[in-house]
């Protein structure tokens, strides 16, 4: 925590008095009991706060003593550096808290029986239960949801780097651009009204799939696109020059190349949809029972399955929901992992 | 070469991912969910005398969350008796259970208020031959509960609910409450009023039994939305019950199942009563005895009175309709409607309601009931 | 590492190569049906946005014609009234407020765990922050829902009651009663945990683009740290960092579930931030959609599509920014 590596032969002024290296951490150490003590004496109970006083006292003293020791200018350094530091701190905190309330109280749910039943017959006030056929209904959506949006988006890309000039281009990066503006919930809105309201399909996995794919694709554009574009130019020239037709060169050369990057952007997408919560609630309808077929009849979700379990409110079901956002997590973490995985593994070979 | 090889791999890799998945669907797949043996110490029905009849496959339904718990027990207990048949009910809010089947989405649809004149014109395009009726199916005590500490056994009427409902009493120990409470010692505490943030039958019986008890206090139309000014809002029944327990000086109105589930304790009511009535599923029926069918033909709505003075009869107090239609209902769902309507207005089917904090229906309006399911078509 | 969203890289030379076709060679089949096809889906593309549009602006009209008050700047929600009413100046000041709040909080806090990373922290600890960072911007929103109402808005009665204490006399800061702290300032501060990773990404990611020898010769004018941070990184990164920031920003208003859990709304403007109340957008959409009459439905659409264009605006402005700094970066590429 303490060695702010304070490289000493930056200073200019070689012959300048400098705070020895313990010094941050002695004042981080003191503000830090010194806070407590001003909140220990003024009744206050709240740690946010606590921890807020200290990062204020920490700032202030490391100024007031570097400023005495080592001048204003070194001064200015060190509190920069404290503030980075504060930052960086202030920050872990909240997250770390996320975490480790996630993972702690999801912990004490999430065994082989939550993970392999599902809710049927579970009362709210019941404990029990499980999130198989949200995990299920989230898997199969989120699949169906890449089978639409991937080939459509990885096209569009080709389309706009190898292929795409004048207005249409312009218009479809313009739009994907607007497309990744649309809230989430706008694009559960519309699926909607136009597949169940106009059409008349009832509610399924399908439905919300659908909504997840609109969401999914422009991601899919946008970061297909970088990759292809780190594709340098000379593999290109090179492939035509020995008379390979074009849609070859992208077929064999072009997308080859960037497979690893295009499968991250792809995955990442993924995780990013896996997520969602608000389409989803307007198109899947819900359901406590498995549902293997994601075309008919209710499904539930992950995100879905915490939402309503936090709604309903009763403690066994709030255990449910810290139980089922540990799988969501871990389920998109994992996504995560993989893809970064494959982005070390595959890095563009472009030279640059 | 190179190239083709990493493609192939990147080809193959997706190919295990996809094949993961599938075998993750096909293998897992654990139902017996029901196997209460883990966790089926709550009413598991003794062996029933439901009749499946034709029942089978899939019936989605939502509605009014006042009536969750209710439909969570009885389908449970359905489905342990009729295997093959799933029901979904999804505690959606009265108005999104009418507008989903208005839609033809759902098979019926359950809401604390019956169909408005609009609405039911507008169920003949659903239902073809039919229109919509309304078949009362649990009625409920709505509690006001809530969470004050050193106090547990607290007495208000229409007026002081109306008014601090409407923010014009902000403290617990204000002379109105202290009147009514000789003897409790009232804390200073602010009070915190939640209402639902989303649209309710339940805030629309609120609404319709201050105007009906206290209307000097209480000048808002009953309305699915709050009307009035000021509290704090969560969603849902469960969403204000939850906020209730978890903060000091807080009061809120739910179905009684919901302080039941929550352990919070609920105003007693007094009415002009000889004495001041506590929530209860019997108190709760003694109240909705007193309603009136209202309803013509086959359509079973009732009227309810808010302004009893019965001796035992509370009267905040909401019935919950399962709308269907007369006939036209859809041929593939009318067997597992009839047969699942028929337990639910059964001796059997009433009797698990007050477990759940649920009031039965009165004799006569459930004969009435029982009467009428066999005839949809 | 690369973040899928939207900070590019300075693109390589993007030059095309000019298909032959100023010298009439044979168009094969194969090229006709590929390109044929990557165009397709590009229409495709195009289509489903220009039918999510029209829809949306069909129903939002629906709505709006039968309005009878002023949709801009009536503040209550009563499209269920018998004349319709709505409006929507309470949800576009609490949606405004909250991002407004969440800025102000992550944006520096962003930029300091970014320079953390990339020039202040351990080398063997920045990697992993770095990857951690990343990882926390895929959280699932509902997760941080669920994690704002359960244990956030407990652990902020203290951090309220000392505002209100000692701040209250700033007006914006005066807590009107001891209720949870489920207000409109929870709202920004859970917003601003939720955008600080990707802001930070993004931002840790401008910072290393800083070309080495900028910062090499500042150093050897014998700056300390901070002055070579605030003279060579800072003025380089700062388009890379408003943009990073407008994407936090679109992030913030669009927010739905982790703002549905957490706010206790109502159709009231207050200054008083602490106070619960207030709304959102988004929120508005997703705690009363499913619940509303058609119009109530149409209403809310309407609304959607302030926020689609306000979102809209947020994007294109950041999306400008970046642009802009690729001209003037360019030489650095």
């Amino acid at each position: 925590m303490s060695q702010t590596t304070v490289v000493s032969d930056r200073s200019p002024v070689f012959s300048s008095a400098r705070l020895p290296r313990w010094a941050p951490a002695v004042i981080a150490v003191a503000s830090v009991v010194l806070s407590i003590g001003i909140s220990l004496a003024a009744g206050w109970e709240s740690r946010v706060q606590w921890g807020l006083i200290a990062a204020l006292l920490f700032v202030i003293g490391t100024y007031a003593v570097t400023a005495r020791i080592e001048g204003p200018r070194q001064a200015k350094d060190r509190v920069a550096t404290s503030l980075v530091w504060v930052c960086f701190i202030l920050a872990v905190v909240p997250l770390l808290s996320l975490a480790w309330t996630t993972i702690s109280n999801g912990a004490q749910v999430v065994d082989g029986y939550f993970l392999s039943h599902s809710m049927n017959g579970v009362l709210n006030s019941d404990p029990g239960g499980g999130v198989y056929h949200a995990l299920l209904g989230t898997i199969e959506q989120v699949l169906i949801a890449t089978v639409i949006a991937a080939p459509i988006g990885l096209l569009t890309a080709v389309y706009l780097v190898e292929y795409g000039k004048g207005a249409l281009a312009r218009a479809v990066t313009f739009f994907v651009d607007v497309m990744t503006g649309i809230p989430s919930i706008v694009a559960g809105l519309f699926v909607l009204s136009f597949w169940i309201l106009i059409l008349g399909f009832s509610f399924s996995g399908f439905a919300g799939s659908m909504a997840l794919a609109i969401l999914m694709m422009p991601v899919v554009v946008r970061s297909t696109e970088e990759m292809l574009k780190l594709v340098p130019n000379e593999l290109r020239e090179a492939s035509l020059a020995l008379g390979v037709p074009k849609w070859k060169t992208i077929m064999k050369i072009v997308i080859p190349t960037a497979i690893g990057g295009i499968t991250t952007g792809v995955m990442l997408a993924v995780a990013r949809i896996t997520g969602e919560t608000a389409p989803v609630l307007l198109l899947v309808f819900g359901s406590k029972i498995i549902n293997n077929n994601p075309f008919e009849g209710a499904q539930s979700s992950l995100p879905l399955y915490v939402y309503q379990e936090y709604a309903i409110g009763t403690e066994q079901s709030i255990d449910r929901a810290w139980g089922a956002a540990l799988t969501l997590i871990a389920f998109v973490m994992i996504l995560n992992l993989v893809a970064r995985g494959i982005a070390r593994w595959k890095a563009p070979k472009t030279g640059r | 070469m190179k190239l083709q090889r990493n493609r192939l791999r990147a080809l193959s890799l997706g190919a295990v991912a996809v094949t993961g998945a599938l075998v993750l669907t096909a293998c897992g797949s654990d139902d017996n969910s029901a196997d209460g043996n883990d966790s089926g110490k709550t009413d598991s029905a003794a062996p029933s005398n439901i009749k499946c009849e034709d029942a089978k496959g899939q019936l989605l339904a939502s509605g009014s969350s006042a009536q969750d718990n209710a439909m969570q027990a009885w389908v449970k207990a359905f489905q342990e008796a009729c295997s093959g048949v799933e029901i979904n009910y999804s505690p959606d809010g009265s108005g999104a259970g009418i507008t989903k089947w208005l839609q033809g989405t759902t098979a019926f649809a359950g809401s604390d208020s019956a169909l408005d004149e609009a609405e039911t014109a507008d169920s003949k395009k659903v239902c073809k031959t039919g229109q919509g009726i309304n078949l009362p199916m649990v009625g409920g005590p709505v509690a006001i509960g809530y969470n004050l500490s050193g106090v547990d056994n607290l007495v208000l009427d229409a007026d002081t609910i109306a008014k601090i409902f409407d923010s014009k009493i902000k403290k617990w120990n204000d002379p109105a409450i202290a009147k009514l409470n000789p003897g409790v010692k009232l804390p200073a505490t602010e009070i915190q009023a939640f209402h639902r943030s989303d649209e309710s039958g339940t805030t629309q019986n609120l609404g319709k039994y201050l105007q009906a008890a206290a209307p000097k206090s209480w000048k808002y139309e009953p309305d699915k939305a709050w009307a009035a000014e000021g509290g704090q809002s969560a969603s849902g029944s469960s969403g204000v019950a939850s906020q209730v327990k978890n903060t000091d000086g807080a009061i809120g109105y739910f179905e009684l199942s919901y302080a039941k589930s929550n352990n919070i304790p609920a105003v007693k009511v007094e009415t002009g009563a000889s004495q001041p009535v506590e929530a209860t599923t019997d108190t709760a029926s003694a109240g909705i005895a007193a309603a009136k069918v209202v309803g013509t033909g086959k359509d079973l709505s009732l009227e309810l009175d808010y302004n009893t003075k019965a001796d035992g009869a509370y009267p905040i107090i909401l019935v919950t309709y399962e709308i269907v239609c007369d006939k036209g209902n859809k041929a593939d769902a009318l067997p597992t409607i009839k047969s699942f309507l028929n337990y639910t207005a059964s001796e059997e089917g009433q009797k698990i309601l007050s477990d759940a904090g649920y009031a039965p229906l009165p004799d006569e309006i459930a004969t009435k009931v029982r009467e009428i399911v066999p005839t949809l078509a | 590492m690369n973040t899928t969203t939207t900070q590019s890289p300075p693109p390589p030379p993007t030059d095309r190569i000019e298909p032959s076709s100023s010298q009439k060679t044979v168009v094969r089949p194969g090229d006709r049906i590929f390109s044929g096809l990557s165009k397709g889906s590009g229409i495709a593309l195009l289509a489903i946005m220009a039918a999510i549009a029209t829809f949306l602006a069909y129903r939002a009209a629906l709505a709006l014609s039968e309005n009878k008050a002023n949709f801009l700047t009536y503040e209550e929600w009563l499209p269920q009234n018998t004349p319709p009413m709505f409006g929507i100046a309470t949800l576009a000041f609490g949606t405004v407020v909250s991002s407004v709040i969440a800025m102000v909080l992550a944006v520096p806090v962003a930029i300091g765990i970014a320079l953390f990373i990339s020039h202040y922290a351990p080398r063997k600890l920045a990697a992993p922050l770095a990857y951690l960072v990343d990882l926390l911007a895929a959280v699932p929103s509902i997760v941080y829902g669920l994690w704002g109402a359960l244990i956030l808005v407990p652990h902020l009665d203290g951090l309220n009651k000392w505002l209100d204490e000692y701040l209250g006399w700033t007006y914006i800061f005066d807590k009107s009663g001891t209720g949870p702290a489920r207000s409109l300032f929870t709202v920004g501060i859970l917003l601003a945990i939720m955008i600080l990773p990707i802001i930070t990404n993004v931002t840790r990611e401008v910072f290393l683009q800083v070309p080495r020898m900028h910062e090499e010769a500042a150093l050897a004018l014998g700056a300390t740290r901070w002055e070579t941070i605030r003279m060579s990184v800072l003025p380089f990164a700062r388009s890379g960092i408003i943009s990073a920031s407008m994407l936090g920003l679109g992030r913030a208003l669009g927010e739905t579930m982790a703002v549905a859990t957490v706010l206790s709304s109502n159709f009231i403007i207050s200054g008083h931030l602490l106070d619960p109340g207030g709304g959102t957008f988004a929120q508005n959409i997703a705690s009363k959609f499913k619940e509303a009459t058609p119009l109530g439905q149409d209403a809310l659409i309407a609304s959607g599509l302030v926020l689609f264009v306000i979102t809209l605006l947020v994007n294109g402005a950041a999306r400008y920014i970046i642009g802009r700094r690729k001209e003037y970066s360019g030489a650095n590429a």
